[in-house]
């Protein structure tokens, strides 16, 4: 199952906090997690839905407990926008295809980087992770309207950025 | 302005694939971590060392400094009580001196100087014999 889901779970994380570090040490905890309470998964949605769960409330703690810590050690090794578009597939054949792209990919994380937490999981797990709707309402524990609603909304605004900057 | 269906995605589509390589060069790349924590555990051991080092050093500067002053205070204090000692003394010795020197000379002075009526006495002795 590690050697399965493991990638999966790492991107979404490192999409998630666009911080390596972060993202191996949250991915190390979530198998953690799934390994300890192994026995209460009842089999009801996938293996890879549940690990989401557990991955996405790891995220979540996490950003609470910094914010409430505030006292503690702020470094952090997230990447700015810029920095995480810099990742291109190799499909684009010249260097204009090359700059259009990435262009586009700044103008996405912009956007995605505006929205509230819930809605960039939602957009994360939709467009990148290519879930459909009732997995990520099971996995976020949302309704399948609420997921959609979130969605509608992130779009929108990826929609807004990329046709203001044209 | 607004785009169109296929531009929003081909957008999403180049920010799915940006992820995915940089996910996979991420999840791939060679591990340091371990040195790392080594580094910093060592940091952190140092830091502590140091720390108490620093906080054992305060505490018996601040012993030392609270006994030295305490040692100090006693000195001064039995340097005061021998003083007063040795000046009580002295003082004692000094009334003994003065006492018995006053004594002596008393008895010197009340047995060589004869009495001033003596004279007179022993005239008025010679008359009546006479």
């Amino acid at each position: 199952m590690v050697q399965k889901h493991r990638p999966q779970i790492f991107r979404f994380l490192l999409a998630s906090t666009r911080d390596v570090d972060l993202a191996e040490t949250l991915t190390q905890e979530c198998f953690l997690k799934a390994h300890r309470n192994w026995a209460s998964f009842r089999g009801e949605s996938s293996a890879m839905t549940w690990l989401m769960r557990i991955a996405i409330n790891l995220q979540k703690d996490h950003w609470r407990n910094r914010r409430m810590q505030f006292w503690r050690t702020t470094r952090t090794n997230g990447v700015d926008v810029d920095e995480a578009s810099e990742w291109l597939s190799s499909g684009e054949s010249s260097v204009e295809q090359k700059l259009l792209a990435r262009e586009r990919v700044s103008q996405v994380w912009t956007a995605v980087k505006s929205l509230s937490e819930r809605q960039r999981t939602v957009f994360l797990m939709r467009y990148v992770e290519e879930q459909d709707l009732n997995e990520i309402a099971t996995a976020t524990g949302l309704s399948e309207g609420t997921v959609k609603a979130h969605l509608s909304r992130a779009v929108a605004r990826v929609r807004l950025e990329l046709g203001g900057k044209r | 302005m607004e785009i169109s269906d296929k531009e929003l995605e081909t957008a999403l589509q180049d920010f799915k694939n940006s992820i995915h390589a940089w996910s996979d060069a991420a999840y791939h790349r060679p591990r340091t971590l371990a040195a790392e924590v080594r580094h910093r555990s060592w940091r952190v051991a140092l830091g502590w060392a140091l720390g108490c080092f620093l906080v054992a050093g305060t505490v018996s500067g601040g012993i030392f400094e609270r006994n030295h002053r305490l040692e100090l205070a006693r000195t001064a204090a039995a340097q005061r009580s021998a003083d007063l000692q040795r000046q009580l003394h002295d003082q004692q010795a000094a009334k003994q001196t003065d006492e018995g020197l006053l004594a002596d000379v008393d008895t010197d002075v009340s047995r060589e100087v004869p009495s001033a009526l003596e004279p007179l006495a022993q005239m008025m002795n010679d008359d009546e014999t006479k």
